[in-house]
C-alpha cells in the first residue's frame, strides 16, 4: 500500500469510496492511487500549490455574505478527483434523468390544472405556501411544455452503498459552471490519467443546453434567437459563474437594467438601440425577476417580463415560478406522484422525511424529535435547520411547541449519512479522509427529455467529522470523473453546425449601453490613476531627494493644487499632505480613493476583458496600501513605482489585447479624454507660473507627460521651453502629447457620428486646428519678456478651452449613450 | 330581493416632479361580480392615453386591467366610473359554524384523500402573503376570541370586536408598508392595516381568510350635503367556513358587510389587489392624489353625474 496512505482511517464506520467492505481499494481508484503513488508527495505538493496559483490567476472565486472584509474568496479545489465507474454512473443517470422529468411534470400541475392537489396526492400547503409559488404564473404554458430547463440534486452515498437525494435544485441552481472549471483545471494537472481513464467530457451538458434555449426560444421569421444571462449582479454568491458560464455560452451577461419590456417585448438596452431578447437564462430567483407583477420592492428585474412571458414572446429558463419545488416538504409525495403520472417507481431513493402538515405524522415526528433533522419547509421562514440530537429537553419542548402551532411549516428529516472520500491534504503531506456529497446536473434537451451532465460539482466538508458541507463553512470542491465511457472519437463540440462563409460576425452587436458606460469609466479611471500616480511621484521623489530647486518642487506643487490632487491646509507638513494625497480613503480626489473606483468599473466590465488583463487589474488590486498615519515617504514612492507599471501595463491590454469594437471605442475615448484634460490642466498651470524657464522644472514637465526619455535622446540637454512644449503639445508622434489625444479624440467621435448619428465635435476640431497653428517661435528670447508672456497666456487660454471642451464632450457621450439614467421606481394607490 | 344602487367615482391623479419616459400599470379597479353583487356600467379613462391597455381576469378571478404608456408624459389620471348594485345577502346563524378547531383540521391535508373543491379553494387564503406574515404574537393576541369548541364564525366576530375596541383609526400611523407587528403594538392604523392584522391571527391558527378590497358608503354629518371625492377606498376580510361558506367582517367599523360594503377584488392581502400599482421610469418624487366619491344612484343622479 502507498506510503501516501499510511494515515488514512481504514476503520471508519461510514461507507468509503476508496475501499470495499473488506478494506480493499475498489478497483477503479487503483489506477489514480497508483499514479499517486508514483508521482510520492512533492509531486503532488507542486500539484496543488498550481492548483491554487491557476485558481487566484482564473480569479475563481466565490463570495460569502457574511465576510466583513470584501467579498471574495478563492474557489477551493481539491486536488484528487471523485471517481464513478461507468456501471453506477447510468443508474445515477437514469435515476436523475426520472426524477428531473417528474418535477417538470410537476410543475405544469401546480401552474395548471393543480390535478395532483385535488387528487391529494400533494398536499396544497406545500405548494400554496410557499413564497416562491407565484400566482400571476399561474396558467402560463411554457414554450415546448418544458418549465425545469435545468435541475440539479443534491445526493450523499447512505450506508447501503446507495445514492440518496438531500435536495432538488429547481430554481436557478449553481455549480455547473464550477464544475466546469474544476475540470479544466483537474485535467491538467493529471492529463495522461484523465486520458487513460477515457473520463467522460462535460462540454456536451453545455451543448445541449445552447440547442435547447435556441430551439425553444420564440422566433420570428429567421430571426437568430438573442439568449441573455440575466445575473443579480457581482455581489451575488456566485457571480464568478455567472461571468463564466456566460463566457462560456457566448450570451451577453446582463442585470435586470439592461433589459426593458416594449408591447410585450423584451429588449435589450445596446448601444445600437433597443434589440429583441427571446430567451432569458436567469440565474435571478424568480420572485425577483419582475417588480410590477412579483415582488414589488425587487430593484433587480425587469418590469412587464412576466406579462412578455404570458404573451409568449420570450422564453425563461428555468420558468418563473418554478422554485416552489424546492421544499424539504416535497420528496416524501414524489414516490406516489410519479407512480400516478408515470407508472414507475423512483430510481434514486430521498432520505425519510416527516412532513407535519399532516395531524399522525406530526404526532410521529413529535416522538422521534431526539433524532431528527428539522427543517423549515419554506425559504422565507427565520427558523434556521437544527439537529435534534444537540438540542436540551428544553429547546426539543420549545421545538415541539413551535411545531404545533404551525405544523405545515416543518419537515422531519433523517439525518443524512455521507460516505467518505479521499483528498489531498497539503499541509500534512497525506491523504485524508473526508465525508463528500454530490450535485449533478440535468438539462432539457429541445424534445423536452432530460440529459445529465457526465461528471457534477463533488463538495467535502473541511472537518473529518462534518455533518453538513457547505463552501460557506469552509469546504471545497472536487472535480467528478465517470471513468471509461468516453467512446475513443469523442469530441466534445463535434455537434457543432459549421458556419458559413456569409455566416461570420465582425461585431458584437449586443453590447449592452450600461457595460458601454462602464467601460468609458473603466478607460477614465485607469488614465486618471496613472496621471495622479505621476504627479505624486514626482513630488514625492523630488521630496525626499531634497535637491537644492525649492522653486521647481514649488512649482509641481502648484500644479497639483490647482489639478485639486493635495490637500489643503489641515496639514501643513508638505510630507503629511503628500501621503495623504496618496493614501486618505476619506479624501474622494485621493490616489486611493481612485484605484477603488477604477477597481469597481473594472469588475463590472470584467465580461470585456481578457484573462492575461483581468489578472493585470488584480495585481493592481492586490496591491497593499499601507493606512495613512504609518507610512513612509520612501515605501510609499517604491509603491508608486509599481503602481504606474501596472497602469502602464493596463494601457498596453487597452491598445493591444482587445477587439476593436465599439466597447473599445467608448474605452479609449474615456482614456484619451481623460489624458487631454490632465495634461491641458497641468500645461495650462505650469505655463501660467514663474518657472517656465527653470530647467528643473521643465524636467519633471517631461517627467509628467513620460517623455523624459525622448527629450534626452533627442536633445541630450537640459530641458528648454521651446522643446519641452513642443513635445508635449505639438508633436504627433509622441502619444502623450495634446494634439496626438486630440487627433484621436477627434477620429473617435467621427466614428461614432459614422455609426450611431452622433453629432460631430465641431469646437473640438476647431481647437485642434488653432493649436496646430500655434508657433512656439513667439517664445524665443528676441521677443520682449511681455510679448513672451502674453503668448503664454494665450497658449494657457487655449488649453483651458480644449480641456472644457473635451469635458462637455464626455457629457454630451453620457446624455447620448448612456442616458438610461433615470431609475425607476414602484407607485402604489390606494 | 332588497338591493341597493351606487355610482362610484375613484381617481387617481399622479403629478411626477420629473418626466416619466415608461410606465406600467395593474390596476384592479373593476368590480368583480358576486351572487350579491352586479355591475352595470364599468368605465375607466386613462390619461395620457396607454400606449397599450389589456383587460383580463388574474389568478383570483379579479378584473385587471393592464396598462404601458411608452413616451414621456408629466402626470397620470385613472378614472374608475362605475354604476354597481349591492343585493341583500342571506341571514347567517354565526352559532351554528363548527367549532374553530373542527375548522382546523377539516383545512389539513390526509394523504391521499382528495380535498373538497371548496376546501382546495380556500386554502389559497391560508397561508403567509407578502403582507400577512404569520407570529405568534398574533395567535397569543388572538387567543381570548378562541376559547375550545367556539363556533368559528363566532370567533371571528369576537375577533372583529376587539380589534374594532382596541385599536384607534389614524391614518398618520401607518404606510402601506409598516409591518403588521407594529401596528400591534402602537394600537394604530389604518383599514388595510386592520384586515391584515385580523388575517394573520386567523392564518396563524390555520385558518383561511381573504383580504377585500372595495368601498364603504360613507354618511356626511346631519344637514350636510355630501362631499365628492371625500371618501376613500376600503378593506375589510372574509372568512372561510367549511359549512356557510365566506363571510365578511369589517373589523375598522365592527360590522357584518352588508348593502353598504362594494366590492372590488379579493385576494391574499393588499398585494394581490391593490387599486393601482406600477413601475416607472422617472418621476422624480411624487405622490398620488386619490379621491373617491361613493353615493347612492338616485342621488348622484340628482346630481346630475
Amino acid at each position: 500500500m502507498s506510503n501516501l496512505l499510511i494515515h488514512y482511517p481504514h476503520n471508519n464506520p461510514s461507507q468509503h469510496e476508496l475501499f470495499d467492505a473488506k478494506r480493499v481499494v475498489r478497483p477503479h481508484w487503483q489506477r489514480l492511487l497508483k499514479h499517486l503513488q508514483e508521482g510520492g508527495r512533492e509531486h503532488l505538493q507542486q500539484h496543488q500549490a498550481l492548483l491554487e496559483r491557476q485558481i487566484q490567476e482564473n480569479g475563481v472565486t466565490y463570495n460569502v455574505y457574511a465576510e466583513p472584509d470584501g467579498t471574495d474568496r478563492p474557489w477551493k479545489l481539491d486536488l484528487l478527483p471523485h471517481l464513478i465507474p461507468a456501471e453506477e454512473w447510468h443508474l445515477l443517470a437514469s435515476g436523475v434523468e426520472q426524477r428531473a422529468r417528474l418535477l417538470n411534470a410537476v410543475l405544469g400541475d401546480v401552474y395548471g390544472p393543480q390535478q395532483l392537489l385535488a387528487e391529494g396526492l400533494l398536499p396544497s400547503d406545500l405548494i400554496f405556501g410557499h413564497e416562491q409559488f407565484l400566482w400571476p404564473c399561474q396558467d402560463i404554458q411554457p414554450p415546448g411544455g418544458i418549465w425545469l430547463h435545468l435541475y440539479a440534486v443534491d445526493l450523499t452515498r447512505g450506508p447501503d452503498g446507495r445514492w440518496w437525494v438531500t435536495a432538488d435544485r429547481t430554481q436557478a441552481a449553481s455549480g455547473a459552471g464550477y464544475a466546469l472549471e474544476n475540470r479544466h483545471l483537474i485535467s491538467r494537472a493529471f492529463p495522461e490519467l484523465y486520458r487513460d481513464l477515457r473520463v467522460e467530457h462535460i462540454a456536451s451538458y453545455f451543448r445541449t443546453l445552447l440547442d435547447t434555449l435556441a430551439h425553444q426560444a420564440p422566433v420570428e421569421d429567421n430571426e437568430k434567437p438573442l439568449v441573455v444571462l440575466l445575473t443579480p449582479g457581482r455581489f451575488n454568491e456566485s457571480y464568478f459563474e455567472h461571468l463564466y458560464l456566460a463566457r462560456q455560452l457566448g450570451y451577453p451577461l446582463v442585470e435586470g437594467s439592461d433589459l426593458t419590456v416594449r408591447d410585450g417585448t423584451l429588449y435589450l438596452k445596446s448601444l445600437a438601440g433597443l434589440r429583441r431578447v427571446h430567451a432569458v437564462l436567469r440565474r435571478l430567483n424568480d420572485d425577483f425577476c419582475d417588480p410590477l407583477e412579483l415582488r414589488t420592492d425587487s430593484a433587480l428585474g425587469v418590469p412587464g417580463l412576466l406579462d412578455s412571458v404570458r404573451r409568449g414572446r420570450v422564453l425563461v429558463a428555468n420558468a418563473l415560478g418554478s422554485g416552489v419545488l424546492e421544499s424539504a416538504g416535497l420528496p416524501g409525495f414524489l414516490p406516489a406522484i410519479n407512480r400516478r403520472l408515470f407508472g414507475e417507481e423512483l430510481q434514486l431513493p430521498s432520505v425519510a422525511s416527516w412532513w407535519c402538515g399532516e395531524p399522525p405524522v406530526l404526532k410521529e415526528a413529535l416522538e422521534k424529535l431526539p433524532e431528527l433533522l428539522i427543517r423549515p419547509a419554506f425559504g422565507s421562514q427565520s427558523f434556521q435547520a437544527c439537529f435534534g440530537p444537540e438540542l436540551t429537553p428544553t429547546q426539543l419542548n420549545e421545538l415541539r411547541e413551535r411545531l404545533c402551532q404551525r405544523p405545515y411549516a416543518y419537515v422531519g428529516l433523517e439525518r443524512p449519512k455521507m460516505s467518505v472520500a479521499p483528498i489531498w491534504h497539503n499541509q500534512s503531506g497525506r491523504i485524508e479522509a473526508r465525508p463528500l456529497a454530490m450535485r449533478l446536473f440535468a438539462v432539457a434537451r429541445p424534445d423536452g427529455s432530460y440529459y445529465v451532465m457526465p461528471g457534477g460539482l463533488s463538495r467535502v466538508a473541511a472537518k473529518a467529522d462534518a455533518e453538513v458541507l457547505s463552501m460557506q463553512r469552509g469546504g471545497a470542491s472536487k472535480d467528478t470523473w465517470i471513468l471509461g465511457a468516453r467512446q475513443a472519437t469523442t469530441d466534445p463540440w463535434q455537434h457543432v453546425k459549421p458556419l458559413k462563409a456569409r455566416e461570420v460576425v465582425r461585431s458584437d452587436h449586443y453590447l449592452p449601453s450600461r457595460m458601454v458606460e462602464n467601460l468609458f469609466w473603466f478607460g477614465r479611471y485607469c488614465e486618471r490613476c496613472e496621471g495622479e500616480a505621476r504627479l505624486l511621484r514626482i513630488m514625492l521623489s523630488r521630496y525626499i531627494d531634497d535637491d537644492n530647486d525649492p522653486q521647481a518642487m514649488q512649482a509641481a506643487l502648484v500644479v497639483a493644487e490647482g489639478l485639486g490632487l493635495v490637500p489643503q491646509g489641515k496639514t501643513p507638513e508638505l510630507e503629511q499632505r503628500l501621503i495623504r494625497a496618496v493614501l486618505d480613503e476619506d479624501w474622494p480626489p485621493s490616489l486611493r480613493s481612485n484605484l477603488q473606483r477604477l477597481h469597481w468599473a473594472a469588475t463590472n466590465v470584467r465580461g470585456k476583458l481578457s484573462r492575461e488583463n483581468w489578472q493585470a487589474m488584480l495585481e493592481l488590486q492586490k496591491m497593499v496600501l499601507p493606512e495613512a498615519n504609518n507610512a513612509e515617504s520612501g515605501e510609499l514612492l517604491e509603491l508608486l513605482d509599481r503602481l504606474l507599471l501596472s497602469t502602464v501595463t493596463l494601457s498596453g491590454f487597452a491598445l493591444d489585447d482587445m477587439t476593436r469594437d465599439d466597447g473599445w471605442r467608448f474605452l479609449m475615448t474615456g482614456r484619451r479624454i481623460e489624458r487631454l484634460q490632465f495634461i491641458c490642466n497641468s500645461l495650462a498651470s505650469f505655463i501660467s507660473g514663474p518657472t517656465v524657464q527653470d530647467p528643473s522644472a521643465l524636467a519633471w514637465l517631461l517627467e509628467l507627460g513620460n517623455s523624459s526619455i525622448t527629450y534626452r535622446t533627442r536633445y541630450l540637454a537640459s530641458p528648454q521651453l521651446i522643446p519641452v512644449l513642443d513635445l508635449l503639445l505639438l508633436d504627433d508622434h509622441n502619444p502623450h502629447a495634446v494634439v496626438f489625444q486630440l487627433h484621436m479624440l477627434i477620429r473617435g467621435v467621427q466614428c461614432f457620428s459614422e455609426r450611431f448619428d452622433f453629432p460631430l465635435e465641431q469646437t473640438l476640431s476647431d481647437l485642434h486646428h488653432q493649436l496646430l497653428k500655434f508657433n512656439l517661435d513667439q517664445f524665443e528670447s528676441e521677443h520682449s519678456s511681455a510679448a513672451r508672456q502674453d503668448s503664454l497666456n494665450r497658449l494657457a487660454d487655449l488649453l483651458r478651452q480644449i480641456s472644457h471642451s473635451s469635458a462637455q464632450l464626455s457629457d454630451r457621450l453620457g446624455l447620448r449613450f448612456f442616458a438610461h439614467i433615470d431609475t425607476s421606481q414602484q407607485t402604489q394607490s390606494l | 330581493m332588497t338591493s341597493t344602487r351606487y355610482k362610484i367615482l375613484h381617481d387617481t391623479h399622479y403629478h411626477y416632479s420629473s418626466t416619466v419616459s415608461l410606465a406600467q400599470q395593474l390596476a384592479h379597479l373593476w368590480p368583480r361580480e358576486s351572487l350579491w353583487q352586479r355591475t352595470h356600467h364599468r368605465g375607466l379613462h386613462i390619461a395620457p392615453e396607454p400606449t397599450h391597455r389589456s383587460d383580463s381576469i388574474d389568478a383570483f378571478g379579479n378584473p385587471l386591467t393592464r396598462i404601458a404608456i411608452e413616451k414621456p408624459h408629466d402626470s397620470l389620471i385613472v378614472t374608475a366610473n362605475l354604476d354597481v348594485e349591492v343585493f341583500q345577502r342571506p341571514e347567517l346563524d354565526l352559532n351554528i359554524s363548527p367549532p374553530w378547531e373542527t375548522v382546523c383540521q377539516a383545512l389539513s391535508y390526509t394523504t391521499g384523500k382528495p380535498p373538497d373543491p371548496s376546501i382546495l379553494e380556500a386554502a389559497r387564503y391560508r397561508f403567509e402573503s407578502p403582507y400577512v406574515h404569520l407570529k405568534q404574537v398574533f395567535s397569543d393576541f388572538a387567543a381570548d376570541c378562541f376559547p375550545p369548541q367556539r363556533p368559528l364564525l363566532l370567533a371571528a366576530q369576537a375577533l372583529m370586536e376587539k380589534i374594532f375596541d382596541e385599536f384607534t383609526f389614524d391614518p398618520n400611523a401607518t404606510q402601506v408598508a409598516t409591518p403588521l407587528v407594529q401596528v400591534l403594538e402602537k394600537r394604530r392604523g389604518v383599514c388595510q392595516d386592520f384586515a391584515h392584522l385580523m388575517l394573520t391571527c386567523l392564518r396563524s391558527r390555520g385558518l383561511s381568510a381573504r383580504y377585500i378590497s372595495g368601498y364603504l358608503l360613507t354618511q356626511p354629518p346631519p344637514g350636510q350635503p355630501r362631499l365628492i371625492g371625500a371618501d376613500a377606498s376600503h378593506a375589510w376580510v372574509s372568512v372561510f367556513c367549511p359549512v356557510q361558506g365566506w363571510v365578511d367582517f369589517d373589523p375598522t367599523n365592527n360590522i357584518r358587510p352588508e348593502l353598504e360594503h362594494i366590492t372590488l377584488a379579493w385576494g391574499r392581502d393588499f398585494a394581490d389587489v391593490s387599486p393601482l400599482r406600477g413601475v416607472i421610469l422617472g418621476g422624480g418624487s411624487h405622490d398620488p392624489d386619490v379621491r373617491v366619491t361613493v353615493m347612492p344612484l338616485d342621488e348622484a343622479i340628482a346630481h346630475g353625474l
